[in-house]
């Protein structure tokens, strides 16, 4: 896996052909002109306030996230594969996740070892035997994918909990359309604007059964969280009350919200806040976020909280590796993406292996998010080597690892001009009465030179991705 | 809608409609001083302005002496002053982030863009006219805030919420211009020549853009009792007393729930006592005393619509 695939170029200097009208475009563009449209990107970004807060960055400055003017262009074909996977495993894990919490035949089964669920602190025991609307539970899925060396896609991880990023796929598209307009002349791209319909669509779908005409909130955490544009973003796109813990209260097991009339009953929460702090009486009793008594009005049936609490389960790092097991045993069929080989350490024979190999090898926290928690082998130094080491060995089933993947690059914007840089992709996948879709998701480009952590936080950046229409 | 966000929104108008009327008292003060340099009638009149917007206590702990230049230095740009012009456009686009998805998105450009540009200006480098750009840049800014708002809005509650802000905070602001305007010049009538007043009342009503208004009302010569009357009981001007409390009650009729009646209808009787009062009257009891009445009815207004929609209690 040493050999880095290329998005534009197949080799040396020959282009793809779905980047050849663009590489004819980017041949023909003055670069002074592309430079002006870097810094006039920049304005409208920040006009905007397109931005994300930065944890413990004490002066509270807001940063925007780099956005790079060069797309992400799949072709249609492509596309097709990857959404027949998506669907597929999203599907598996939904599947996963009603069963973990009803009868567990899988784990019965033996298919997944029973301790490695029932006693890992993301499996929630509050769900336990609880019905859930359509029996989905993660309604939003932000599905992580990376391609190797020869070009094949592999899943680096799913986020089933808040996934976020989605408002930065829909205000690339917006600055792309604004800035470069005669790109889209030459191109056929499948359009993604409709996301916040299909999101609206898909949370008035698992409302609680019986209520008509739901009312559906986005409950945030504030306007200090770090995704508190995107928050503000979507429940604008989609016409509903942006609500804070304090805005809502329970009585009688049924949620409402504070207006300047009165009370108003909700019936589905769109929330971005974690299940740890969504309900102080249930979870962290310290949490100012959350909403006292949300839990019992849910586990009655009364509202719905998108995504479901408990999800964690399905996305955590130790369970990623059963995911192709998931959807053989739920759908009887053969995975359609791959998952990324992975040692899981509370294996003796895999753990072995790991420390004889830790300069190879990415080992990544099972809980750790955000990359954060985590050692990329070949860029360590010695000494972080062995302090990992001796992290694994203290408990090393809090630990995986995977073959350091040489991510595909694709070209972009730096200081020294254009130059390749890391990228993966994060489709999101919606599932309420159906699942759904827009072409494309979130590119995230790692701006450092070599440079495989694609986070915001970690100097990340963004870009368009364009699904070629057929 | 969601009382913080309605909330949010109110205040949001407020601070903004409060730095521009504190720019317009700056600019009009500065003109002023250009006309007439007497140290202590400077000193007299920043002193006046710092206790007209509620600073001079602040103002004396943390400056010790009055000079204009650190008068308009603490309103304009001081950050540790809550009331600030610098600190009202913060917390005016601060309070616009909170809610950001109830505006449109040329409404928050707008006082993000403000909030932005703010940085812009120098405070170690004041020239007179780089404080008249500054004072103007502000005003404007304001007029474009109402203008996007007014332009892009959805008419609905989020919007009504806006104007009550807006307005509430107009009156209280006209009402204290005036009130330390004829505190300056009750103060002077002794002494002052007709061309000294001329030029107070002149630059009373520039303040408040009523110079033009009053020429083309009156066409006559400008005197206390028709600027008390134009700025306090005319419908028809827009940063008038009476046309302000006229808004907050159309507002109030329009967002009344089951608990805001009584607030209704101690706005209801402000509206009344400007819709038939009569400026003899009001001049015959003490505008001073008038006014500060007002300043209070309006200030109790306030607390009023904050408890009745802008911050519910567990049930609602």
């Amino acid at each position: 896996m040493n050999e880095i695939f290329n998005e534009m170029y197949a080799d040396g200097d020959t282009v793809r052909t779905h980047y050849s009208p663009y590489s004819d475009w980017l041949a023909a563009t003055a670069p002074d002109r592309i430079r002006e449209k870097l810094v006039e990107a920049d304005a409208l970004f920040r006009r905007a306030g397109i931005t994300f807060a930065v944890y413990g960055d004490e002066t509270g400055t807001e940063r925007l996230i780099p956005f790079d003017i060069v797309p992400r262009i799949i072709p249609a074909a492509e596309w097709e594969f990857l959404q027949r996977g998506l669907r597929q495993r999203v599907t598996a894990l939904n599947a996963f996740l009603h069963d973990v919490y009803h009868d567990q035949e899988i784990l019965r089964a033996g298919r997944i070892p029973a301790e490695q669920v029932l006693c890992n602190v993301q499996y929630r025991p509050e769900m336990q035997g609880i019905d859930v609307p359509m029996d989905v539970y993660a309604h939003i899925a932000g599905i992580d994918l990376v391609r190797a060396g020869a070009g094949e896609y592999y899943v680096l991880e799913d986020n089933l909990r808040v996934p976020s990023g989605v408002s930065y796929m829909l205000e690339d598209r917006k600055a792309m359309m604004r800035l470069f307009p005669e790109l889209f002349a030459r191109y056929n791209v499948a359009p993604v604007e409709h996301y916040p319909d299909l999101l609206l669509e898909t949370l008035r779908s698992v409302a609680p059964a019986g209520v008509r005409d739901p009312t559906v909130v986005l409950l945030t955490p504030g306007a200090h969280n770090s995704a508190y544009f995107e928050h503000a973003f979507l429940a604008q796109q989609m016409g509903i009350e942006l609500v804070e813990g304090q805005d809502l209260f329970v009585d009688d097991e049924i949620v409402y919200m504070r207006t300047t009339q009165g009370p108003r009953r909700v019936d589905v929460i769109y929330r971005r806040i974690d299940d740890d702090f969504i309900d102080p009486l249930a979870f962290r009793p310290d949490s100012m976020l959350g909403v006292p008594g949300l839990l019992t009005a849910y586990r009655a049936g009364r509202v719905t909280i998108s995504n479901a609490v408990g999800t964690g389960i399905a996305d955590d790092k130790s369970t990623y590796p059963y995911v192709p097991e998931m959807i053989r045993f739920y759908l009887g069929e053969e995975p359609v993406l791959a998952n990324v080989p992975t040692w899981i350490l509370r294996r003796p024979e895999d753990l072995a292996y790991v420390l004889g190999h830790l300069d190879e090898l990415v080992v990544k926290e099972v809980h750790g998010a955000g990359g954060y928690g985590m050692l990329i082998g070949p860029r360590a130094s010695r000494a972080e080597i062995e302090e990992f080491r001796t992290r694994i060995v203290a408990d090393p089933a809090r630990y995986i690892a995977q073959p350091t993947l040489a991510l595909s690059s694709c070209p972009t914007f730096v200081d020294s001009g254009l130059a390749p840089r890391h990228v993966d992709l994060r489709p999101f996948v919606l599932s309420g009465r159906d699942v759904v879709m827009v072409p494309g998701g979130l590119t995230r480009v790692a701006l450092r030179e070599g440079s495989l952590v694609v986070n915001s936080s970690q100097g990340g950046g963004t870009k368009d991705t364009w699904i070629l229409a057929c | 809608m969601l009382s913080r966000t309605a909330d949010h929104l109110y205040w949001m108008a407020r601070y903004t409609e409060r730095a521009e009327n504190l720019a317009r008292m700056l600019d009009v003060n500065c003109r002023m001083t250009l006309l007439r340099q007497e140290e202590d009638v400077v000193r007299r009149r920043w002193t006046s302005t710092l206790a007209t917007v509620g600073q001079l206590e602040p103002f004396l702990a943390a400056r010790g002496t009055v000079s204009q230049s650190a008068a308009i230095d603490w309103i304009s740009f001081e950050r540790s002053n809550p009331g600030s012009i610098e600190q009202c456009l913060d917390r005016a686009r601060e309070n616009a982030h909170a809610v950001r998805g109830t505006l449109t998105s040329e409404t928050w450009e707008t006082l993000n863009s403000t909030w932005l540009e703010i940085r812009g200006f120098r405070r170690d480098t004041v020239s007179a006219q780089a404080l008249a750009n500054f004072f103007e840049w502000v005003k404007f800014r304001s007029h474009l805030a109402r203008g996007v708002i007014q332009g892009t809005m959805l008419h609905d509650d989020a919007l009504d919420f806006t104007w009550l802000g807006t307005y509430l905070e107009r009156a209280d602001n006209t009402a204290r211009i005036l009130d330390a305007r004829f505190e300056m010049l009750a103060e002077d009538a002794a002494n002052s020549d007709d061309a000294g007043d001329y030029y107070e009342w002149s630059a009373l009503l520039r303040s408040v853009s009523a110079f033009e208004i009053y020429r083309k009302v009156y066409r006559d010569l400008i005197t206390p009792r028709r600027v008390a009357e134009l700025l306090i009981l005319r419908e028809s001007m827009p940063r008038a007393l009476r046309h302000c409390m006229s808004r907050v009650h159309q507002v109030l009729v329009k967002v009344a729930n089951d608990r805001s009646t009584e607030t209704l209808r101690r706005a209801g009787e402000i509206d009344a006592s400007l819709q038939y009062g009569r400026i003899d009257d009001m001049l015959a009891t003490g505008l001073r005393r008038y006014l500060s009445h007002f300043l209070s009815r309006t200030g109790d207004l306030g607390t009023r619509i904050a408890s009745d929609f802008l911050v519910s209690d567990a049930t609602g």
